[in-house]
């Protein structure tokens, strides 16, 4: 293991991965209870810690939740399995562990809508398909509306919903009561509720398990994933993309695919890239455990407030972006102060719960809240990112859309919209209204 | 919080300001001359630099004057403050990389 600093070192001690050769281990009831016989001791580790091969076809830089999930339906759907992941700390330590885990696809726009359903869809076969428990718990997500404007806003985002095959409801502020009974519907309250949109199919899903269920998938189908492998510079030959200078040595690729999310503009500069995408910090909070008190997902986008309550009973909380750029994965208090006021307007009953831990990451948002999934001006390069404040969500959606562009050298239909390109046709997929701040 | 140092009013919290991104950007002189890809490029694509970035911050809930900061978007450090229409201040050659 050629590691430099000695957390990676240690990281590496404790997780040596599967050996070369080693079939993965399918998980079941009968494999748990066998190796209960031995007091799982001899679980098998997830997946294996290669060193990097000279070459690849396909290395996808950034081992998050959509570059793993690229990497998994780069080798299931269109059989490419000579591919590396290069991630430049662990796997899903940015914005795949930070984000409040809420899964949806209520989104205005014909294009949105598609491939986000398309991503609720994938989410709904996930665990079977990949042998992994990512927790899918379809609670129900309700977006609020506090004034005339949202209330419009809802009932159209409802109907186009419905025109797109997306389930979506209207509820008025009692059907909100009763959906959610601890949350304030007063009339005299400074943002009331007077109604929400409800998607059943919406609700969360374990973050870490997306993360560490594709890395397993992907890696039992040949990836290599490589941790502590920080990119330094793109390889380029007269506008081919030729491989990757990294922290462990140069690695030749035919293909090099970015998705580097907070990173994109620092990624993409390597190959003289410009984007539209600007790095934010947004934060989340969770509390103290408390009993269950909350079995949905409620997000307001006017008062910038989201909360879910975690198996473990944290309710879990997400404040908005920071206005100012950064990357610095922190953000400013009053941002919580403020997201909090709002929480407590709504939810008088969580007035004296404490919270446990902040903690914030970096997003990329683009100018329009849309991704961009989309082949560049360097032939061979491709880039996914500008998910902004709601990427989660769309993980396996994003790394299914991504994997056929790649692999094919062209969009498929789902994200040929969101293109890079389109900041300068104009057509834009402006989401900042429907999607709102709370993603 | 950052603590911002107002041309004009001095050190404030950073709840008085609004922040206007990327400084430095000119406007187009002929903006019917340009090209789609420069016009995308004047308006969408940003440096978003990680490190010293020269960026516009308001202080809208004072004097209500623009003016540019060189603040470091990791460390959130504040490196220098300057007037409108001024040319950003050398920071020497390790701390003014990439402005």
């Amino acid at each position: 293991m050629a590691h430099s600093n000695s957390d990676a070192g240690a990281y590496a001690r404790w997780n040596p991965g599967r050996k070369q050769g080693e079939p993965m281990v399918k998980y079941s009831i009968f494999t748990i209870a066998r190796n209960a016989m031995t007091s799982h001791k001899n679980w098998p580790r997830q997946w294996r810690s290669p060193e990097p091969k000279p070459e690849y076809d396909v290395i996808i830089i950034g081992g998050g939740g959509h570059g793993l999930a690229t990497a998994y339906y780069l080798a299931k759907e269109h059989g490419v399995t000579n591919v590396a992941v290069l991630e430049k700390g662990w796997l899903g330590g940015g914005n795949t562990a930070r984000n409040t885990t809420i899964v949806r696809s209520n989104y205005l726009w014909d294009e949105s809508a598609a491939i986000y359903e398309k991503s609720l869809q994938l989410w709904e076969g996930l665990s079977q398909d990949i042998n992994y428990n990512v927790m899918l718990s379809q609670r129900g997500v309700l977006n609020l509306a506090h004034n005339l404007g949202d209330v419009r806003e809802g009932v159209r985002r409802v109907n186009a919903n419905r025109l797109n095959g997306v389930d979506a409801e209207w509820l008025d502020a009692d059907g909100v009561k009763e959906f959610c009974p601890i949350i304030n519907i007063s009339k005299s309250a400074r943002h009331p509720v007077l109604g929400a949109t409800l998607q059943r199919r919406g609700g969360v899903a374990r973050h870490d398990s997306v993360a560490w269920g594709f890395a397993r998938a992907a890696d039992a189908r040949g990836v290599d994933i490589i941790q502590n492998c920080e990119v330094t510079g793109i390889l380029r030959d007269g506008g081919k993309v030729t491989g990757v200078e990294t922290s462990r040595g140069t690695i030749k690729a035919k293909k090099v695919a970015m998705v580097t999310a907070g990173h994109s503009s620092v990624v993409a500069n390597m190959a003289g890239l410009r984007l539209p995408v600007e790095s934010h910090p947004l934060q989340a909070l969770v509390s103290e455990p408390i009993k269950p008190v909350i079995n949905c997902v409620v997000m307001s986008g006017a008062v910038h407030v989201y909360v879910s309550q975690s198996d473990k009973g944290e309710l879990v909380m997400g404040a908005g972006v920071d206005a100012f750029n950064s990357y610095g994965q922190r953000g400013s208090f009053h941002v919580i102060e403020h997201q909090l006021g709002a929480c407590l307007e709504l939810f008088p009953i969580f007035s004296r719960v404490r919270m446990m831990r902040s903690w914030g990451g970096i997003v990329d948002v683009c100018p329009d809240a849309s991704p961009i999934i989309s082949k560049t001006p360097v032939e061979g390069l491709y880039i996914n990112c500008g998910w902004g404040t709601g990427g989660f969500k769309a993980t396996p959606g994003s790394g299914w859309a991504f994997a056929h562009t790649v692999a094919k050298d062209e969009p498929h239909p789902l994200n040929a919209p969101f293109s890079l390109q389109r900041f300068e046709t104009g057509a834009l997929i402006d989401e900042h209204g429907a999607a709102a701040v709370a993603h | 919080m950052l603590y911002i140092d107002c041309p004009w009013c001095g050190k404030r919290n950073e709840t008085e300001f609004h922040y206007g991104g990327e400084a430095h950007i000119a406007r187009p002189e002929d903006p019917s001359a340009l090209s789609d890809e420069q016009w995308a490029d004047f308006l969408f694509m940003r440096k978003n630099l990680k490190g010293p970035y020269a960026e516009r911050w308001c202080h809208s809930n004072g004097c209500r004057r623009w003016f540019n900061v060189i603040r470091n978007t990791v460390s959130h450090e504040i490196l220098a403050v300057y007037k409108m229409g001024e040319t950003p201040p050398d920071l020497g050659p390790k701390k003014g990389e990439g402005v």
